[in-house]
């Protein structure tokens, strides 16, 4: 767990949340999710009917991944909130990656709290996922 | 949607946390203890999404034997083309169209063991031009998981968009 007299407003963590990217992995989260669009599986449905170049990934897929990158900083089970916006597809091949930073360091309800911006960005720094995430911090 | 019964599996916190890259035992050692102080197995931030399998009308899922499926077989899709089917694409969302945006609120911690019910209510929705895409109609859907004592787990927040037409990919 972090602790508040560690932390500093601006403080950055990150990891590489996937190298290329396989349809396999994509396949997997389908089956766990249990999201069977064939847009993320079926290639021939995904380019001959809905005219995409290839299939791409579930936007719950990158938010699973760029969870486990807030999980790895905050510790296992100290999230309050988790959101993002989907601002561009994912798609196999891709190598993304994901940047915490602290924006808030915070007490609420006799709660320690800790503020996060999160991006997660493509090979070509596009952003695929934005969002923020609160989790409790030791004093 | 609602769900009676969202059964909170060991193994299929595993398979999830698999599919999301991540290896951390607590997904899936019971005797792990994390530095955090959580013991027994959790669930992984964004689980509650898998409440679709526990979902009998789940629209994304095949129905048994595959009947009006509208993925590809011998054709590219089962669907007759005068259906329309989701053709002109873009990813089907919480509340049909695109999902736009995922926010959730944990309340308490979500265990493998638990047993969940899951009802959703329709939220704001709200309207944007987009140069892109044409009008935009946003809507949100607000689902609410509760424990087998009736306590509230996780609040789950998602937002789709329609659009006016397909977005330029």
């Amino acid at each position: 767990m972090l602790k508040a007299n560690e932390l500093k407003i601006g403080d950055t963590y990150s990891e590489v949340l996937v190298e290329d990217l396989k349809r396999t992995q994509i396949v997997q989260y389908a089956g766990a999710s249990g999201d069977y669009n064939p847009l993320h599986t079926d290639e021939i449905f995904t380019t001959k009917i809905a005219g995409y170049p290839t299939v791409f990934a579930h936007g719950m897929l990158t938010m699973g991944m760029t969870g486990r990158m807030v999980t790895n900083y905050v510790g296992d089970g100290t999230l309050k909130k988790y959101g993002v916006r989907f601002t561009s597809q994912v798609w196999p091949g891709d190598t993304l990656t994901s940047v915490a930073t602290v924006t808030e360091i915070r007490e609420e309800k006799g709660e320690n709290l800790i503020d996060l911006e999160i991006v997660t960005t493509n090979q070509d720094g596009v952003a695929v996922v934005t969002g923020t995430a609160t989790a409790k911090i030791d004093s | 949607m609602a769900i009676n019964k969202f059964l909170i599996e060991a193994s299929h916190i595993m398979m999830f946390a698999r599919s999301i890259g991540d290896d951390n035992p607590v997904y899936y050692d019971e005797e792990y203890k994390s530095e955090s102080g959580c013991e027994g197995i959790i669930a992984p931030p964004t689980f509650a999404q898998s409440s679709a399998q526990f979902d009998p009308n789940y629209f994304l899922r095949p129905k048994t034997g595959g009947e009006g499926w509208f993925g590809s077989g011998k054709e590219p899709t089962g669907l007759k083309p005068s259906s329309g089917g989701s053709g002109g694409g873009g990813e089907v969302g919480a509340s049909g169209g695109l999902h736009a945006e995922q926010h959730f609120e944990y309340h308490l911690p979500l265990k493998a063991g638990d047993v969940l019910t899951a009802t959703t209510k329709p939220g704001n929705t709200w309207e944007k031009e987009s140069k892109r895409a044409g009008k935009l109609k946003f809507s949100e859907s607000v689902t609410e998981y509760r424990n087998q004592d009736g306590d509230l787990v996780i609040t789950a927040t998602g937002v789709g968009v329609q659009t006016e037409r397909p977005v330029d990919s």
